[in-house]
């Protein structure tokens, strides 16, 4: 039943943009590129932002466009292999001319479109958590810096649960190594012993969790509390959990913090064992206000399936499409050097209730919020910054990017900005 | 909540903390008292805040009505929502979008109502931590032994002076040997902190060999803070041996951790041992053969959403069927017009992999999709407080070796097994003495897909049901069918078992990513050595 509604949203999906295209013939549009895989490993998280897009460029032509001209979508799919996000970039720019570009998930893939980004001066907005450590001028990080998600997680399991002995357990990949690096200058900071920290790495889709659980449950039945920090990626979550939940590893003593679970990737697991484990977001689906109602309702209507979840990237998408479609409209062309300009300082509503704004740094302010998973698969918000956190692109906790300030607005204009020696390194 | 009704709450909850402070010291309180105390726990946990929540539990608790533990206990589960309109309690079974309620309050049975009507009154870590402890104390003395030792183990963890009164008055009646032996170790953990050396002794006598990471930490902080040396002595010898046990049962943990990742690894690889061994076939597409397995598993659990574990059991031949008839399928469409060319054979079934995949993508979504594991099947089987064996493991190490048993009658005593081991060993002689080898090499690779769909079925229990199933195992199958040599059903099972013990002994101190490594440059040497495996094939076709 289930898959036939996906199929029947899917045909939706492709019908609308060949309408969209129909369209194109007949009057002169404006055309976003939407970069997301849509078959391979990755197609499993990217899909539903592909879609997100759609909703968004859909809704905004039905409030009569952008600059008194109709937006078009033009989807790409890079088919989860990092050189092609490259060549496919470059395609949308060279060849499709598109005002701005959505897309990327992986770290790996939006390293990959960068150089294509920065030699053709175009715009991408990437809407994913990532370690930080990068400002281009090409590039709006619309997701969490780790400042945004890990040390707030952090923060809260040792003062608010506390929490003295900690497991950073992640994917073997950029993003957990920069994270748990950074994190662990940070608890040392705070002054825990090397000996309370434990370290894992697994590779991507690891599914044999039985030896490193119970190695998490000798190291946190040393009679201090313990939590795990986890930046495990997509699929190896579900054995990893199902490890966890049979070898009796329940929340209430060790708890499970995890930056790349959320409401999509438990859709797909029976969240019984797991209930009251641990996740740091910009925003949960279960976030009580007018927006995100608004939001959750369109989005059921467009993708017409209302078992469907909404989750932290595709808010991040609608944060970003919003700001980009305000500084447009503000800088009245879509040229992207005017773009740059005009996006710093727009702000936009986001979905948890509060307003998010464009940095000079080309990252957001968001809130972020620490929630419980509940049985039905939820998350319950258990705590929340007061106020919203600007994203720091270089981190303040490790050698060699403390130094560094990002600020694309004149006279600075620059990217890595040594507040030190007083020299701009990289990009300008 | 209206802001009116919530400001007359809030007052209404001063009002009646002050008045339970007032009973709580006026002495036993009687009936009617008890039941406005449990009507107000039930107000406060209305509130959204989670400290108000807290509150509220403990005056249930301490209200002692009757239904206040079944009230904590669908708390604890989720099991308890209020009607938004009105903001009456109600315990709702969930279906879908209905909900058929009960009220909390008088038992009566309110029908079927809209889920959307409905809000679940949501608990944080720290009250789910407090229900535990307050459920735990009301089971003390639950006539279940299981549950009372459940409980007691619950109060070693937090041991306080206070509740060595408490554990004295409940030995005097525990019937239950466990418990018992469980309420003596707590009262132990307790003695070590008294100040009175003779009784430290005697707790330590008591504690010798106890297997309660209880007891580990408060021996480590007893040799820490301890002066005389008597004590200290007694202490950091009896936590050898307690270490030393521990050890033993690391050890045999390390083991079964081995064994199980074995298992799975000759689940999956003893099809291709059929394929490539027998038949000499490279099919990249194996693994999207197990994909279809762990997906016919799927599909038969939705058609008969009530019986979990019987569509489970009927994933099994099912499961065969399908992935058989599709192995049968690609052979007679593509491989064999391939046959003797290895290198097109390759490119040809990693070309069929890419679109089995795609396929499912396109049919069931690339999300992954959600096999529910029965309740036989989860948890684990307490040996003892520092060794469990995971139930599905061990049901999987079971599975593979009837498997393993089940395929190896086939080729030893049916004659469809003699006429594959005839074709594998000489394929001129075999046609020679009337066998028709297309059909075998055909009926082979379906038998070699029906087992990779099987393999699918257990595979569904351990790890995610997606399009990308199959890619995560196939390297590891050619690993183990090169290893125990190729055609070889036996050196499948001890090549498979032992790079599962192998893997798991070189992961606590090489890191699982450098494991898996240093299997492979193992493995690479050992074909250096031993080009045809652990068993190499007899006979002619082994030239």
């Amino acid at each position: 039943m289930k898959s036939k509604l996906l199929t029947a949203s899917l045909a939706c999906a492709l019908t609308l943009s060949s309408l969209f295209s129909g369209q194109a013939r007949a009057e002169e549009t404006i055309k976003v590129g939407v970069l997301h895989s849509l078959s391979g490993t990755m197609a499993i998280s990217e899909t539903t932002l592909k879609d997100t897009m759609l909703m968004l460029i859909d809704e905004q032509n039905k409030k009569g466009g952008l600059l008194g001209k109709k937006l078009e979508a033009v989807v790409v799919d890079p088919a989860s292999n990092w050189p092609l996000f490259a060549e496919k970039a470059r395609e949308l720019i060279s060849k499709d001319k598109v005002a701005a570009v959505f897309g990327c998930w992986t770290s790996v893939s939006r390293k990959s479109v960068l150089p294509v980004f920065e030699e053709l001066n175009s715009l991408l907005f990437y809407p994913v958590q990532y370690e930080g450590e990068e400002s281009s001028k090409n590039v709006f990080y619309t997701g969490a810096a780790p400042n945004q998600q890990a040390i707030p997680a952090v923060d809260y399991l040792m003062n608010e649960m506390g929490v003295k002995r900690w497991v950073l357990a992640g994917t073997d990949y950029v993003y957990p190594r920069t994270t748990n690096k950074i994190l662990e200058a940070y608890l040392k900071d705070k002054g825990v012993a090397e000996e309370d920290i434990m370290i894992n790495y697994t590779p991507f889709g690891h599914s044999d969790w039985q030896s490193i659980v119970s190695d998490i449950k000798k190291f946190g039945s040393a009679g201090k509390k313990t939590a795990v920090v986890s930046t495990i990626n997509g699929d190896a979550n579900v054995p990893f959990y199902k490890e966890l939940g049979n070898q009796g590893i329940t929340a209430d003593k060790i708890p499970v913090v995890a930056f790349s679970v959320g409401e999509e990737e438990l859709s797909g697991i029976d969240t019984n064992p797991l209930v009251g484990h641990l996740a740091a977001w910009n925003y949960f689906m279960s976030v009580d206000n007018e927006t995100n109602d608004a939001f959750i309702e369109s989005w059921h209507k467009f993708i017409k399936n209302d078992t469907r979840v909404t989750n932290d990237p595709m808010e991040a998408h609608y944060i970003g499409f919003n700001m980009w479609v305000k500084a447009v409209e503000k800088a009245g062309t879509t040229d992207p050097t005017a773009v740059q300009d005009a996006i710093i300082g727009v702000t936009v509503p986001n979905l948890s209730g509060g307003y998010s704004a464009m940095m000079p740094n080309h990252h957001i302010t968001k809130p972020v919020l620490i929630g419980e998973i509940q049985n039905d698969g939820q998350f319950e918000v258990v705590w929340q910054t007061s106020g919203m956190v600007a994203g720091d692109a270089w981190s303040d906790y490790l050698e060699g990017s403390k130094d560094l300030i990002s600020d694309w607005r004149n006279p600075l204009s620059c990217g890595s900005f040594n507040v030190k020696t007083g020299k701009c390194s990289g990009q300008k | 909540m209206h802001p009116l009704s919530h400001r007359a709450c809030s007052l209404k909850i001063f009002f009646f903390l002050f008045l339970s402070f007032f009973l709580f010291y006026a002495g036993p309180t009687h009936a009617g008292e008890n039941t406005t105390r449990f009507e107000e726990g039930l107000s406060l946990l209305l509130h959204k805040d989670f400290k108000l929540k807290g509150k509220g539990i403990q005056q249930i608790a301490d209200s002692g009505e009757k239904h206040s533990e079944q009230l904590l206990q669908a708390l604890l589960e989720g099991g308890l929502y209020r009607v938004k309109k009105d903001n009456t309690l109600v315990y709702a079974a969930i279906d879908g979008s209905k909900a058929s309620i009960t009220a909390v309050l008088d038992g009566r049975d309110l029908g079927i109502a809209k889920k959307r009507k409905l809000k679940k009154i949501t608990i944080n870590n720290t009250l789910r931590t407090k229900l535990k402890g307050v459920l735990a104390a009301i089971d003390l003395n639950n006539p279940d032994p299981e549950i009372r030792l459940a409980a007691v183990n619950k109060l070693i963890t937090t041991p306080t002076m206070d509740s060595s009164a408490l554990l004295e008055k409940l030995l005097q009646t525990e019937p239950d040997d466990n418990v018992r032996l469980a309420l003596t170790t707590a009262m132990a953990i307790i003695s070590l902190r008294s100040p009175d050396s003779e009784q430290k002794l005697a707790a330590l006598a008591v504690l010798r060999g106890s297997l309660n990471p209880a007891v580990r930490n408060e021996l480590n902080s007893l040799i820490a803070r301890e002066q005389n040396q008597e004590v200290r002595k007694k202490a950091e010898s009896v936590l050898t041996a307690i270490e030393s046990k521990i050890a033993f049962y690391a050890l045999v943990e390390k083991i079964f951790f081995g064994l199980s990742l074995g298992s799975v690894l000759v689940l999956a690889a003893i099809g291709l041992a059929i394929t490539f061994g027998v038949i000499g076939v490279i099919n990249m597409a194996h693994g999207e053969l197990i994909m279809l397995g762990a997906y016919t598993t799927y599909v038969l659990q939705q058609m008969m959403p009530g019986s979990i574990s019987l569509a489970l059991f009927l994933a099994i031949p099912a499961a065969f069927i399908v992935s058989g008839l599709a192995g049968i399928i690609i052979e007679r469409s593509v491989i064999r017009f391939l046959y003797g060319r290895p290198l097109e054979t390759l490119l040809a079934t990693f070309g069929i992999s890419l679109i089995l995949q795609q396929a499912v993508r396109s049919v069931f979504s690339p999300l992954n999709r959600s096999v529910a594991t029965p309740a036989w099947m989860s948890g684990s089987l307490q040996i003892n407080p520092i060794l469990s064996l995971t139930t599905n493991r061990l049901t999987i190490f079971v599975f593979a070796l009837l498997v393993f048993a089940g395929l190896y009658l086939i080729l030893k005593k049916s004659s469809i097994g003699l006429q594959v081991r005839a074709v594998s060993q000489n394929r001129a002689m075999a046609r020679a003495m009337g066998i028709r080898a297309a059909r075998v090499d055909a009926l082979t690779f379906g038998l070699g897909s029906g087992i990779a769909g099987i393999a699918g079925v257990a595979l569904s229990q351990l790890t995610n049901v997606g399009p990308n199933l199959g890619q995560a195992y196939i390297i590891d199958s050619f690993m183990v069918v090169v290893f125990g040599g190729v055609g070889n059903l036996w050196g499948t099972l001890i090549g498979g078992l032992s790079l599962g013990v192998a893997n798991k002994f070189f992961e606590p101190w090489a890191g699982a990513v450098l494991a898996k490594i240093l299997i492979l440059v193992f493995i690479i040497l050992f074909i250096q050595k031993r080009p045809q495996g652990l068993f190499p094939q007899k006979g002619r076709a082994a030239g």
